[in-house]
C-alpha cells in the first residue's frame, strides 16, 4: 500500500496535524493508532483547562480531543485503530500490526511522527526492600479512576509533583481518598502554578519540597511510607524521616517521549528531551520526516500541541506537493545560553523558514525577574522581561525571517536569560 | 485598601494577578480598584471573583450501567461556589447513566442548589 501522509499516533497532535494536511490540499491522509479510539492521552485527562487559547473556552481533556476528532471526520481523514506501528524504515516503510489484518506495511511519502509520551520508570524510586502492592505511576492511577472508575487506594502519598500527580491529588481527594502529601525531591515544583493551588493549596494538601521516599513498608501491600529531607546533593539527611501511614504511593516523576521507533529509523534525538532534532519546518533529520506534540518535547498545554502539529502539516504538505526540496541555503544552530535547557527547533534554515518562527524552549531552574533574549551573531534581536520563568513552564520567543536574513556565515543564534545570577 | 495575589487559573498560563481593592457596602469598589498581572481579561474577572465569590468547575465521573469497566466524564456546566465543591462531588458518586451518551448530555439538573447542571464530557456510543 503506498500513501502519502502517514501519521503516527491519533492524539491531539496526530489529529491536529492530519486536519493541516487536508486543509493545505493532501487528500491522502492516513492516521495509525493502537488505542481502541483517537484522542489519545486526553481521553484520561477529565479535568478542564484546554483550549482556551484554541477555542476561547474551557473544555475538559475529552472535549477538547472530540473538536479535533469531529475537524478531522469532516475532512474525512482515514484512521485506522487498534493499529500499533511496530517499525518504520529509513525509507519509509511504516510495519504495522492490528488484530484484523495482521502484519501489513505501508509505503510513505511523508511520516508524521505523532506518538507522544509515556511516564518516566519508577528507576527514581531507589528504596529497598520489598515491592508491595499499592505502588502505581499516576498516569495508570489516572486511567483506573478517570476511565475504569476503579480507586488504587485510600490513603494517598504521591512521589513527584509533575502535573500528573496534583491533577490526580485532587481527583483522588474528590472521590473520598485522603492524599497525605505530595513529596518532591526538587526545591520547586515541575507542574504548573495553576495545578499547584487548584489541585493541592484548595485541599490543604501539604506539598513536600527537597523531599523523597526513603523506605515503603508493608509486604502484601504498602503500609506506611518514610519520607526525609534531601540536601543539596539531592542525599537523604539522616534524622528529617517522617512515617506517613498510607495503602497507596503514586509516582508522577515526569515524561519521556516516546521514541524508540525514530531512533531505530535513524531519526537524531536530542539527549536533553529525548525527542527528534528538528528545523523550523519540524522537518527531522530525514527528509519527509515530521515530528509534533509530546513525542518532539513534553507539552504542559495542548493548545501548542495543536498549533505545532498543524505546522508540522503544513510543511508536510509542502514536502509532499514540491518534492524532496533541496536545503538551498545555509544553516543555523540554535544554541541554548544561560538557564535554557533545550529550544526546539533547534537548525533553521533562513531561505526556507517562515515569516515568523516560534522557537519553544524551557529553562532548567526557577528565575526571578529573567530578561529573555535572542542574539543573531553578536546582535540582540529580541529581549523581553519576565516576571518569572521555571522548568514547569515552556517558554517561547518567536523570530523573524529579516533578522534570520541577516544572519552571516558561521554566525550562532543564541536563545538565554539575562540579568540572572 | 486590601491587596492579594493570585494565581488566575483559567487556562494553563497560570498569570500572577494582584488586585488592589477596597469593599464598599459588600462589594468591591470598581472605581478605586487596580488589577495588575493578567494577560488577558479573564484574569481581571477571575481576581474579582477570587476576592468576593469564588467558584471552580468540578469534573469528575459517572458510571455507566450497560459497561463494564467503563465510566463517563462529567463536569459542572458553569463554576460552582467553591465551598460546594465537595458536596458536589459526592452528589456524583452513585449516579449511573445509560450508554450512548453525548457532550452536554444532563445528568444533574441543579446540583446541590447551585444552578449549575452536571453534563457528559465525552461521546460513548
Ligand atoms: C495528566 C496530564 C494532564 C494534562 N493537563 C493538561 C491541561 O490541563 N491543559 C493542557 O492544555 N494540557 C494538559 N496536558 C498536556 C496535553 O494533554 C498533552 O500535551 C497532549 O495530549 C499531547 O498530545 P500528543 O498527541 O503529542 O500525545 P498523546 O496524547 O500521548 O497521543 C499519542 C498517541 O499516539 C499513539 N501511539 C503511540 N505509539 C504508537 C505506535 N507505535 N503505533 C500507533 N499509535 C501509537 C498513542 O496511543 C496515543 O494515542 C496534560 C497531559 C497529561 C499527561
Ligand atoms: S489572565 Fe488570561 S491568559 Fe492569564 S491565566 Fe488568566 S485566562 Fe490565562
Amino acid at each position: 500500500m503506498k500513501r502519502k501522509a502517514v501519521i503516527i499516533g491519533g492524539g491531539p497532535a496526530g489529529l491536529a496535524a492530519a486536519v493541516s494536511l487536508k486543509d493545505n490540499g493532501i487528500e491522502d491522509v492516513l492516521i495509525l493508532e493502537r488505542g481502541s479510539s483517537l484522542g489519545g492521552i486526553l481521553t484520561q485527562c477529565i479535568h478542564n483547562g484546554f483550549g482556551l487559547h484554541t477555542f476561547k473556552e474551557e473544555l475538559t481533556g475529552p472535549e477538547y480531543a472530540a473538536r479535533f476528532i469531529e475537524m478531522a471526520k469532516e475532512r474525512n481523514v482515514e484512521a485506522l485503530l487498534n493499529t500499533m506501528v511496530v517499525d518504520i524504515s529509513h525509507d519509509k516503510v511504516i510495519t504495522c500490526m492490528s488484530k484484523d489484518k495482521g502484519i501489513f506495511t505501508i509505503e510513505a511519502e511523508s511520516v508524521i511522527l505523532a506518538m507522544g509520551c509515556r511516564e518516566r520508570p519508577r528507576g527514581a524510586l531507589n528504596t529497598p526492600g520489598y515491592r508491595p502492592a499499592g505502588i502505581y505511576s499516576a498516569g495508570t492511577a489516572q486511567r483506573f479512576v478517570n476511565i475504569e472508575g476503579k480507586m488504587p487506594g485510600k490513603e494517598v502519598v504521591i512521589l513527584g509533583s509533575g502535573d500528573i500527580g496534583l491533577i490526580m491529588a485532587r481527583r483522588m481527594t474528590l472521590e473520598g481518598a485522603k492524599v497525605k502529601a505530595v513529596a518532591e525531591i526538587m526545591p520547586y515544583s515541575g507542574g504548573l502554578k495553576r495545578n499547584i493551588v487548584q489541585c493541592l493549596d484548595d485541599f490543604g494538601i501539604p506539598l513536600k519540597l527537597s523531599t523523597t521516599v526513603v523506605d515503603i513498608k508493608g509486604k502484601d501491600r504498602v503500609e506506611s511510607v518514610t519520607l526525609a529531607k534531601v540536601d543539596d546533593k539531592m542525599t537523604p539527611i539522616p534524622g528529617t524521616e517522617e512515617v506517613i501511614p498510607c495503602d497507596t504511593l503514586l509516582l508522577s516523576c515526569g515524561l519521556l517521549p516516546e521514541n524508540e521507533l525514530s531512533d531505530k529509523m535513524g531519526v537524531k534525538l536530542s539527549p536533553v528531551t529525548g525527542g527528534p532534532i528538528v528545523d523550523e519546518s519540524l522537518n527531522t533529520n530525514i527528509p519527509g520526516v515530521f515530528a509534533c506534540g509530546n513525542v518532539l518535547h513534553v507539552h504542559d498545554l495542548v493548545d501548542y500541541v495543536s498549533e505545532e502539529a498543524t505546522l508540522a502539516g503544513k510543511f508536510a504538505a509542502e514536502y509532499i506537493k514540491e518534492g524532496e526540496r533541496p536545503i538551498n541555503g545555509p544553516e543555523f544552530k540554535i544554541e541554548t545560553g544561560k538557564g535554557v535547557r533545550y529550544t526546539v527547533p533547534v537548525t533553521v534554515h533562513p531561505d526556507r523558514a517562515p515569516e515568523l518562527t516560534t522557537v519553544r524552549f524551557r529553562v532548567g531552574n526557577v528565575y526571578k525577574d529573567p530578561e529573555i533574549c535572542v542574539y543573531m551573531g553578536d546582535k540582540c534581536v529580541l529581549r523581553r522581561k519576565k516576571q518569572i520563568c521555571a522548568p514547569g513552564e515552556m517558554e517561547q520567543v518567536i523570530i523573524k525571517k529579516a533578522d534570520l536574513k541577516n544572519l552571516k556565515d558561521g554566525e550562532k543564534i543564541v536563545v538565554c536569560l539575562e540579568n540572572v545570577l | 485598601m486590601e491587596s492579594k495575589t493570585l494565581t488566575c487559573i483559567n487556562c494553563p498560563m497560570g498569570c500572577q494577578v494582584t488586585i488592589t481593592y477596597e469593599m464598599k457596602d459588600g462589594r468591591i469598589n470598581e472605581e478605586t480598584m487596580t488589577v495588575t498581572g493578567n494577560t488577558c481579561l479573564r484574569g481581571k474577572t477571575y481576581a474579582i471573583s477570587e476576592v468576593t465569590n469564588p467558584v471552580r468547575t468540578v469534573t469528575g465521573t459517572v458510571g455507566l450501567s450497560n459497561r463494564e469497566l467503563r465510566v463517563v466524564p462529567v463536569k459542572t456546566k458553569t463554576p460552582v461556589p467553591k465551598d460546594k465543591v465537595p458536596d458536589v462531588a459526592k452528589a456524583l458518586a452513585d449516579v449511573k447513566v445509560e450508554a450512548p451518551v453525548h457532550i452536554g448530555d444532563v445528568v444533574i439538573k441543579n446540583v446541590c442548589g447551585t444552578g449549575s447542571d452536571i453534563v457528559i464530557t465525552d461521546n460513548i456510543e
